[in-house]
C-alpha cells in the first residue's frame, strides 16, 4: 500500500483508469514530458505513451473544447488547465457545451469528461494563481464539482469522476498537495460523487468546509477540543450537487452550523449550504449559520495571503460565536 | 487555376553572433551615445535578472520569470517607444519595463507578493505586467483604438511570447488590428518554450510572424538576439503605426536561456547541449563584439559598467528589502473607488487577526 501525498494520489487514479479504460486521455500544458507543472502526471506519458498523454498548444478554450469534441465520440479526455486563473477561456466550452451536450441532444452526445485544475491560495504563486471559483461552476447545470481534501478521496473521487457519464470539473487544492501523506491501496475502488464525508465525528458544532480550508477546519476542532466544544467536521467534497443529507443529519444532532471555505463569501457557495439549513433544517438550528471565507477581494498575493483566507482563529472565533448564537 | 493570395516572411539580421555586420547598417547604429544607452540597459536587465533570482534561492521574493536571452528583443524594442506609447507587456520583460522607468525595487515587490510594485514610477499609462496569456494583445489593441479615435500620433505595443500566438485572444487582437487599422504592434519574442513546448509543438507554421497575413497587418521576422536588427524593426513598425499605416507582428527570434520560472527546471525537457548552443548565440556577447569594433569599447570600460549596475541593482534591492509590508487594509482599499459598506464591514474584521507574513 502506498503512502502518498494528494497530489500522489491524483497521479496513481489517473494511472489505474488509464490501465483499466483504453479510451481515457490525458492532455492539457506541459503534462507529457514535464509531467505537469505540479507532477500531476508525471510518469504517465512514459507509461501510455504520446498518443494517450500528450501536451497541447497553449489555449484553454482549445483544450475545454478538445475535450467537448473527443468525449462525444468515445473517448473519456481527462484534461489539465494548469491553474484555475487560466479556466475563463474554456468557460464557453464548458457552459455552452460540456455541460447541455446531453441535454440537447437528448442523450445522443455526451461529455464524459473530467477537467482537472489546482486551486486555490497558499503557494506564494504569482498573480491569478491563487484563485477559488468554485461556485462560477456549481452554478452550471450539467457539470459535477468536485473537490477532494485528502489523497484518499484524491484518489477514489477521481476515479469515480472519470467513470462518471457526464463533465466534471474536477478542482484540486494545491496549497495541501503536499501537506500530508495517507495509505492509498491502488484498489480501483471509486468513491461516490454525491456523498459528504465526516471526518471528524462530533456533537456540539457542525463544521462544513472543502478544499485546502479543511486543513484549518481540522486544527480548530482540534484546539476547540481542548476548550470543550466537541466539532463534527464535514468535508463537503462534492460541491456540486451538494450532499444535503449528511448536512441534514449533522446539524439535526450538533444543531449549530459554522462553513468554512477559502473562495470569496459573497456569492459563495457556503450561501448554498446556509440556504439549505435554514430551508429544510431551521428547526434543528440553535443558532443562526455562520459563514467564513476569504473577503470579497481579489485574492492577495503572498504577503497578506495568509490575511486573506480563514485562518484557525478565524474559524474558533466563528465557532464561539456560534455557540453563543 | 489562378492564385488569390500568396505570401513571404522575411527575416532580418544585421550581426551575426559574433558581432559582425551581415550588411549595411541603419543610422542610428553609428550613435555612439545611443548605442551605448542600449548597451548598458542591456547589461542592467541582465545584472538584474541575476540578481532576482538569487532572491529567489534565498527566500527573498517568491518566483522570477527570467528575462535572460532576451536582453536585445526587450530594449530594442522599448527604445523605439516614446514615452506617449503604451506598452502592455508580459510578465517576462523587465528590460523593456526598466527603460519605460519602472524601478527595479517596484517589479521586485511584485514577485515578493506585495501588489504596490505595480503602481510604478516611469510611464503611468503602461499596463501592469500581464499573466493570463496573450490577454494584454487585446489591451493594446484597445489603446491603440483610443489613439486612433483621438487622433493621437502614438501607438500600443503588446508584447509576448511564443506560447501566446496559440491563445484565442492573440488572434481577435491581431484581427481587430487588421479590420480596424489599428496604431498597435505585436511583438512576439519567440524564444522557443513555451514553459517544456517547443514552439514546434505549438504550431504547424513555418514562422509565426505569417500568423499577420491572415488578418491583413505587415508581418516579418527578425534576429531578436541582434540588437540593431529589433531595434530597426522596432522604428519601422513603430513609426507605420504612429503615421496610418496600421498594425505590425514583429516575430523576434530569441532563446530563453533560463528555466520558465524559478519554479520550472527546464532540466526535465531540454538537452544542456541546445542551452550551451543558444548560449552562444546570446545577445549581450555579440553587442559586446560590436561595441569593441565600432566604439572602441574596453574590457576596462565593460568591468566599470558591471560594477556601477550592480551597485545600482543593490540600491534597490535594498530599497525593496526595506520597504515597509503592506497592511491588510491594503486587499479592500482599491477593489473599488467607493468602498461598499459590507466591504468595510469586512475590512473591520480583517483588522482584528494578525496577518503571518507569508512573503
Amino acid at each position: 500500500m502506498a503512502n502518498l501525498t494528494l497530489v500522489e494520489a491524483v497521479n496513481q487514479a489517473l494511472a489505474w483508469e488509464m490501465a483499466h479504460d483504453d479510451s481515457v486521455v490525458v492532455f492539457g500544458e506541459d503534462v507529457g514530458v514535464n509531467g505537469g507543472v505540479f507532477r500531476a502526471t508525471v510518469g504517465l506519458q512514459e507509461k501510455f505513451g504520446a498518443e494517450r498523454v500528450f501536451d497541447t498548444p497553449l489555449a484553454e478554450a482549445m483544450i475545454a473544447g478538445l475535450s467537448v469534441g473527443m468525449a462525444t465520440q468515445g473517448f473519456k479526455p481527462v484534461p489539465e488547465i494548469q491553474f484555475m486563473g487560466f479556466i475563463y477561456p474554456a468557460l464557453d466550452q464548458i457552459i455552452n457545451h460540456a455541460s447541455r451536450m446531453r441535454n440537447r441532444t437528448r442523450g445522443r452526445l455526451t461529455c464524459p469528461m473530467v477537467l482537472r485544475a489546482p486551486f486555490g491560495t497558499g503557494i506564494r504563486a504569482p498573480e491569478h494563481h491563487s484563485e477559488s471559483t468554485e461556485a462560477l461552476f456549481a452554478h452550471m447545470p450539467g457539470v459535477r464539482v468536485v473537490i477532494p481534501s485528502s489523497p484518499v478521496r484524491a484518489y477514489g473521487l477521481l476515479l469515480s469522476a472519470i467513470r462518471d457519464p457526464d463533465p466534471v470539473i474536477f478542482l484540486e487544492p494545491k496549497r495541501i498537495y503536499r501537506a500530508f501523506r495517507q495509505e492509498v491501496p491502488d484498489n480501483g475502488e471509486g468513491l461516490p460523487l454525491d456523498k459528504a464525508f465526516v471526518t471528524r465525528p462530533g456533537t456540539d458544532v457542525t463544521l462544513i468546509n472543502w478544499g485546502a480550508s479543511a486543513l484549518e477546519s481540522w486544527n480548530a476542532a482540534g484546539e476547540l477540543a481542548d476548550e470543550g466544544i466537541d466539532c463534527e467536521v464535514v468535508d463537503l467534497a462534492t460541491v456540486s450537487p451538494i450532499d444535503k443529507d449528511t448536512i441534514l443529519e449533522s446539524v439535526s444532532r450538533t444543531g449549530r452550523a459554522v462553513i468554512v471555505h477559502e473562495a470569496a463569501v459573497s456569492g459563495g457557495l457556503g450561501g448554498e449550504v446556509a440556504a439549505i439549513l435554514a430551508s429544510e433544517g431551521l428547526y434543528s438550528l440553535e443558532a443562526p449559520v455562520v459563514r467564513v471565507g476569504g473577503y470579497d477581494a481579489v485574492p492577495p498575493l503572498a504577503r497578506m495571503e495568509y490575511g486573506y483566507i480563514p485562518s484557525v482563529q478565524r474559524i474558533k472565533d466563528a465557532v464561539h460565536e456560534c455557540m453563543e448564537g | 487555376m489562378p492564385v488569390v493570395a500568396k505570401f513571404e516572411i522575411t527575416y532580418t539580421q544585421f550581426l551575426d553572433e559574433h558581432g559582425k555586420a551581415q550588411q549595411e547598417l541603419p543610422e542610428f547604429a553609428a550613435d555612439a551615445d545611443e548605442m551605448a544607452r542600449m548597451y548598458r540597459f542591456m547589461h542592467l536587465t541582465r545584472v538584474f535578472d541575476q540578481r532576482s533570482i538569487n532572491l529567489q534561492r534565498t527566500g527573498q521574493v517568491n518566483t522570477i520569470a527570467s528575462s535572460h536571452g532576451h536582453e536585445a528583443a526587450q530594449i530594442g524594442l522599448a527604445a523605439a517607444m516614446r514615452p506617449e506609447d503604451v506598452l502592455a507587456p508580459s510578465y517576462r520583460e523587465h528590460g523593456a519595463m526598466l527603460w519605460r522607468g519602472v524601478r527595479m525595487s517596484q517589479l521586485l515587490a511584485v514577485w515578493g507578493g506585495d501588489e504596490r510594485g505595480h503602481d510604478w514610477d516611469g510611464a503611468r499609462h503602461d499596463f501592469p505586467y500581464c499573466v493570463p496569456i496573450a490577454t494584454q494583445c487585446l489591451h493594446a489593441a484597445g489603446a491603440a483604438l483610443a489613439f486612433k479615435l483621438r487622433g493621437e500620433e502614438a501607438c500600443a505595443v503588446a508584447l509576448c511570447g511564443d506560447g501566446a500566438t496559440s491563445e484565442g485572444a492573440f488572434y481577435e487582437a491581431l484581427n481587430a488590428a487588421g479590420a480596424m487599422k489599428l496604431p498597435v504592434i505585436f511583438w512576439v519574442t519567440n524564444n522557443r518554450y513555451a514553459i517544456s513546448m517547443h514552439v514546434d509543438d505549438q504550431t504547424g507554421a513555418e514562422t509565426l510572424a505569417q500568423k499577420a497575413i491572415a488578418v491583413g497587418i505587415h508581418g516579418e521576422q527578425v534576429d531578436g538576439n541582434d540588437l540593431i536588427a529589433v531595434r530597426n524593426a522596432a522604428d519601422i513598425a513603430t513609426q507605420r503605426a504612429r503615421s496610418g499605416g496600421g498594425a505590425s507582428l514583429v516575430e523576434a527570434l530569441s532563446y530563453r536561456l533560463g528555466d520558465h520560472t524559478t519554479a520550472d527546471d527546464a532540466t526535465r525537457y531540454r538537452p544542456d547541449e541546445e542551452v550551451e548552443r543558444a548560449a552562444r548565440r546570446a545577445p549581450l556577447h555579440r553587442m559586446k563584439h560590436f561595441m569593441q569594433e565600432r566604439f572602441g569599447w574596453t574590457d576596462e570600460q565593460e568591468e566599470a559598467l558591471i560594477e556601477e549596475l550592480e551597485a545600482e541593482v543593490e540600491k534597490e534591492v535594498e530599497a525593496y528589502l526595506a520597504t515597509p509590508r503592506p497592511k491588510i487594509e491594503d486587499i479592500f482599499e482599491h477593489q473599488f473607488a467607493n468602498m461598499p459598506a459590507a466591504l468595510q464591514a469586512q475590512r473591520e474584521i480583517a483588522r482584528r487577526y494578525p496577518v503571518p507574513d507569508h512573503g
